[in-house]
């Protein structure tokens, strides 16, 4: 039966087999959804800057519109030293507000419902914090592990709460993401199969609930990348000021 | 409590229709590792590739035409302030210039006025003067006319009375008598006929 709730997130080869040493990289729907929201987000932001109008059209002002508001967002959680991120930022949280957005449409695949893709950008995030923190910061880095003004009773317990909580961020940031769009998905295709197994009769009322979820989803879908986004912004803001 | 609402909602439905659907179900195909690293090169190389065009060739243009609008902006602002004072500059000198043409008006008003009186005043002393000349001149000429008349009158009254008389009765009375006569009645009619 087609009406396998889980069957939407299943990945299948497009095209020939591509493989690299015995490593299967062979483009497959996921690809084809990744490259398609690349190009989408390359082509609305490339015709939102050609033209430099006073007054912007409306694509341009779309444009500028996703512009302040990234950039605000970074300002507000990282301040000022965070601007050098920006385009990384920017094109993370548009990478998967897009994703999301087009797993929308009917029939299509959401490449962020995969937890290997999910985990993938936030592994990267995590890494790359680190990083950033130990090149500013040297060993004083890890002070982030012992926050100021704790009885050094308590002090242990806290540093290995700390680290964990810390561990834990990459994957806390993908199952997130990841859950929610898998849920969301699921949800929308069981209440779809509803609509079909209950008829005429009864198929009204999870008709009416897909269309609700419909729009919720569109919700989550924005909601969660700009969970992602914010909360890269803020592991970024601690590796960036080290606050404790 | 979101997070632990979806994971429980999650959990209930996959065991639901692992249930239902038990015999052909694969499980969740997300975590099937078949086309992983797949996944992964593809995500590299899209999200690679969105990365150095969005922050090499579009974010850079896209902050350029903020920049351009916020200083073009600033700059239309500064124009029109300096225009405004420019322009407040203009309607104070105007206002002066206004006041002081006001006050030269005036003046010119004043001055010409004056100037009229005092011509008026001048010419008026002058007519005056020439009235009370001719005045005097005819005052007199009336007092030495009141002097000389009643003799005058005395005589044409002698003379007609002489004539009429001659007329009257043919006869011709000397001078003497006639004179005497209206002399003594113009002495008592004298209060009559030049009472002052």
């Amino acid at each position: 039966m087609a009406t396998n709730p889980m069957h939407q997130f299943n990945v299948y080869r497009i095209g020939p087999e591509i493989k690299i040493d015995q490593i299967d990289i062979s483009f497959t729907n996921a690809s084809l959804f990744m490259v398609i929201s690349s190009l989408f987000i390359l082509i609305i932001f490339n015709l939102g800057s050609v033209k430099k109008n006073i007054i912007p059209n409306k694509i341009q002002l779309l444009a500028e519109l996703s512009y302040s508001f990234i950039s605000k967002m970074i300002s507000d959680t990282a301040g000022s030293k965070g601007k050098p991120y920006f385009g990384f930022i920017f094109s993370l949280f548009m990478f998967v507000l897009f994703c999301n957005m087009l797993g929308m449409l009917p029939y299509a695949f959401t490449v962020t419902s995969h937890i290997i893709v999910t985990f993938v950008l936030a592994a990267f995030i995590f890494i790359g914090v680190t990083v950033i923190g130990f090149l500013k910061h040297g060993l004083g880095y890890l002070k982030l592990f012992v926050p100021s003004g704790v009885p050094i009773v308590l002090l242990p317990l806290i540093v290995i709460i700390e680290v964990i909580s810390y561990l834990s961020r990459p994957i806390s940031l993908s199952v997130r993401l990841f859950a929610n769009m898998m849920a969301g998905h699921t949800m929308m295709k069981v209440f779809g199969g509803f609509v079909i197994s209950l008829g005429l009769v009864g198929g009204w009322l999870p008709l009416g609930f897909s269309v609700a979820l419909t729009g919720l989803e569109i919700l989550v879908a924005f909601l969660q990348a700009y969970v992602f986004a914010i909360l890269t912004c803020i592991y970024l803001n601690d590796a960036l000021n080290l606050h404790h | 409590m979101h997070k632990k609402l979806v994971l429980y909602l999650f959990l209930s439905i996959i065991a639901f229709f692992s249930n239902a659907y038990g015999a052909e179900s694969e499980g969740m195909p997300q975590l099937n590792p078949e086309f992983w690293v797949s996944q992964i090169f593809w995500l590299i190389l899209t999200f690679g590739f969105l990365f150095v065009i969005l922050s090499k060739f579009i974010l850079p243009k896209i902050s350029n035409n903020l920049e351009l609008r916020k200083s073009q902006i600033l700059e239309n602002i500064e124009t029109a302030e300096k225009q405004k004072i420019e322009s407040e500059n203009k309607i104070k000198e105007y206002e002066t210039l206004i006041n002081n043409s006001k006050n030269e008006a005036r003046n010119y008003f004043n001055e010409a006025r004056k100037k009229i009186i005092q011509d008026i005043d001048k010419k008026r002393e002058k007519i005056e003067e020439e009235i009370n000349l001719e005045i005097q001149n005819a005052e007199k000429e009336i007092v030495e006319l009141k002097k000389s008349s009643p003799e005058k009158i005395n005589k044409i009254a002698t003379e007609t009375s002489a004539q009429l008389i001659k007329q009257l009765i043919g006869e011709e009375i000397n001078n003497s008598s006639i004179s005497a006569i209206v002399e003594d009645l113009s002495k008592k009619n004298k209060g009559k006929y030049y009472g002052n």
